[in-house]
């Protein structure tokens, strides 16, 4: 029987079949891994306080010396490492991981290679939440003191911005569930919507705050990594952390869903439970590094891409090539950031969108002239 | 293990799109599902493949109700082939094939590593295994979705229970050739114990390869049986509207394949 269905197929070969080599997803590691150390011995070394990059190994002797220690010259460039440039360097890989795996979940969940973490409402939402702290609890001297002085000013705003970016989230999700189903289409519009909301919410704000509050706002729509602390690192550290674990799970169902929900479902894939799970674990990854550096955008959108050209599409490389490329990129565009036009910092959202959109244009181009 | 349909009643919001009082499909035969657009062919198909909810109360596979079934056993056990051949992102065919093991994860065949190839073999397709499935054309892209629901029933070598194979128009968008193949390749099937339920739109198709038909229209069951008996030219002018006439096969080659016997219906 098969002879009858294999004989056309033989003359109707194609000239030159475009094919792509089956790659090894370990060699996502041994690339991937050397890389970001490279970036981030690169980025340890730059910045305000030259380090040079043979000092970086006699540094990691002097690991712990109290910030307020007495001033002494041989330790002051361990003091700059270990309190202002380590937890800057970690907070920018797990916020990059976070970003990037997040990106490939909602991609692979819409089905759909534009998709972005931003769809679902949680950035959006992350920004009404903090700009409701900046603006709205000094109106209601609930901190008499004013945004940014300080580590408890600080704390309350991200905690304002994880609650926003979770709530908002957790709103589309309940909005777009008709009959006890979500349906994906629904849940888009339905974002969409939401956040056009918060945008409106977000201007609403601006108008009414003063310049003071102004100025903290847009420190924080357009991104920086400069919050980062230790106590920030843990924050984030244990939702980047789950995410990347659940990445694991996700990845079969993810690639089985690429045929379809009702080719999955049939497969035997909980798509419900997969389509809540990713929703939840972008919300709460993404809205806790949105909550600690702000709006850092292109990079959930830019880092699967990157990795699927490389790779292929393949959600076993995809979901982790994705959170360490996006590790790299932050780090790269942070250390871009803090050195371009030293001694100012540039906000490392505009630097993320500056680099991310022409090399997603080129890729957008490069797609279209492939053969 | 035979699949049996009781008191299937499916409503589109207001609309009742299907209402079956009885089905009893059984393993081992090809099953051809007829009717004109809209009878609700592709209803009773997400039916019976466990794919509408409320309907899986009322299928039973092997005597079990679908909603009993662990999703990943039930996967198993059938396939489901769709109208809907759409894949994003760049994934070679030897990918979209593979990923029909899902349900097989833990625990995989012995000739695993084989097996893509060997599915692609039987829906010949093995040509295009390393070709980039975006880039195929239809009539390709439904061999190679063919070829990953045979990977997925493909059974551990212990496991005998026979398989189950659903269809909604596997030959819609094959030439002439591949549609015969591909209907041949189900007869074999069926001769080795597999249930499979096709639905198609050429009744000669269904004609030369089914054993049992049912035919369908406005969301109830019109006839069922073998092809001589339903396939009648007042059941063609009733249910589609098109005017036919009963050829009877005068073949008398004696090495004449045993479909050209069946006859075939030429519409006016």
């Amino acid at each position: 029987m098969s002879a009858v269905l294999d004989g056309p197929g033989q003359c109707d070969k194609a000239p030159a079949p475009a094919q792509r080599a089956q790659r090894d997803p370990r060699l996502l590691w041994w690339l991937g891994a050397p890389l970001l150390s490279c970036c981030l011995a690169l980025a340890a070394s730059q910045g305000a306080y030259a380090i040079g990059l043979a000092d970086l190994p006699r540094l990691w002797a002097l690991w712990w010396r109290p910030a307020d220690a007495p001033f002494d010259p041989e330790l002051t460039a361990a003091q700059v490492f270990w309190h202002i440039r380590a937890p800057r360097l970690l907070m920018a890989a797990l916020a990059g991981s976070a970003l990037g795996v997040a990106g490939a979940v909602m991609q692979g969940l819409f089905r759909n290679p534009l998709a972005d973490p931003g769809l679902i409402g949680v950035s959006a939402g992350a920004a009404l939440g903090a700009a409701c702290c900046i603006v709205l609890l000094p109106l209601l001297g609930l901190m008499p003191i004013g945004f940014a002085a300080g580590l408890s000013g600080m704390g309350i705003t991200m905690l304002g911005a994880f609650a926003g970016g979770v709530t908002v989230t957790a709103l589309a999700w309940r909005l777009a569930n008709t009959q006890g189903q979500v349906q994906l289409a629904n849940l888009l519009l339905v974002g969409l919507a939401i956040n056009a909301l918060a945008m409106a919410g977000l201007g609403l704000l601006t108008y009414l705050a003063n310049d003071t509050q102004q100025r903290a706002l847009n420190f924080w729509l357009l991104g920086s990594l400069a919050p980062s602390q230790w106590a920030t690192v843990a924050a984030v550290l244990a939702p980047t952390v789950a995410a990347l674990v659940a990445a694991r799970w996700l990845m079969r169902p993810l690639d089985a869903l690429a045929l379809g929900e009702a080719q999955a479902r049939a497969m035997g894939v909980n798509v419900k439970r997969l389509q809540t799970v990713c929703v939840g674990m972008t919300a709460v990854a993404v809205g806790a590094v949105t909550a600690v550096i702000g709006m850092v955008g292109f990079i959930g959108l830019l880092a699967p891409h990157l990795v699927r050209l490389l790779m292929g599409p393949r959600h076993g490389v995809v979901l982790h090539g994705a959170a360490l490329t996006g590790a790299c990129l932050v780090v790269l565009a942070d250390t871009a950031a803090r050195t371009v036009a030293a001694p100012v910092e540039l906000p490392l959202g505009v630097l993320t969108g500056l680099i991310g959109a022409p090399v997603f244009l080129y890729l957008l181009r490069q797609r279209g002239t492939r053969p | 293990m035979d699949l049996s349909a009781n008191d299937l009643v499916v409503h589109h919001g207001n609309r009742r799109t299907l209402a079956l009082p009885h089905l009893h499909l059984s393993c081992g035969q090809v099953h051809a599902l007829l009717g004109p657009n809209g009878a609700g062919k592709s209803t009773l198909m997400a039916c019976l493949a466990g794919l509408d909810l409320r309907a899986s109360q009322r299928v039973s596979l092997g005597g079990k109700p679908l909603s009993a079934w662990h999703p990943m056993a039930l996967a198993r056990h059938r396939g489901l082939l769709s109208q809907e051949h759409q894949v994003p992102f760049d994934f070679s065919v030897r990918d979209i094939v593979q990923m029909g093991r899902y349900p097989h994860t833990d625990r995989p065949h012995p000739d695993e590593a084989s097996l893509v190839d060997a599915c692609l073999q039987q829906a010949g397709a093995h040509h295009l295994l390393d070709r980039l499935y975006d880039q195929l054309s239809g009539g390709e892209k439904a061999r190679v979705q063919l070829a990953r629901v045979l990977a997925q029933i493909t059974a551990h070598p212990d496991d005998t229970a026979p398989r189950w194979l659903l269809l909604d128009e596997p030959t819609a968008a094959l030439d002439l050739a591949h549609q015969h193949g591909v209907m041949r390749l189900l007869q074999g099937l069926a001769a080795r114990g597999l249930g499979i339920v096709v639905v198609l739109h050429d009744i000669n198709l269904a004609n030369a390869y089914a054993d049992q038909v049912v035919v369908l229209r406005q969301g109830g069951l019109v006839a069922m049986g073998s092809c001589d008996a339903v396939l009648q030219p007042e059941l063609v002018q009733r249910v589609w509207g098109v005017a036919c006439h009963r050829l009877h096969g005068g073949v008398t080659q004696a090495e004449a394949p045993a479909s050209w016997s069946r006859g075939w219906l030429a519409f006016s």
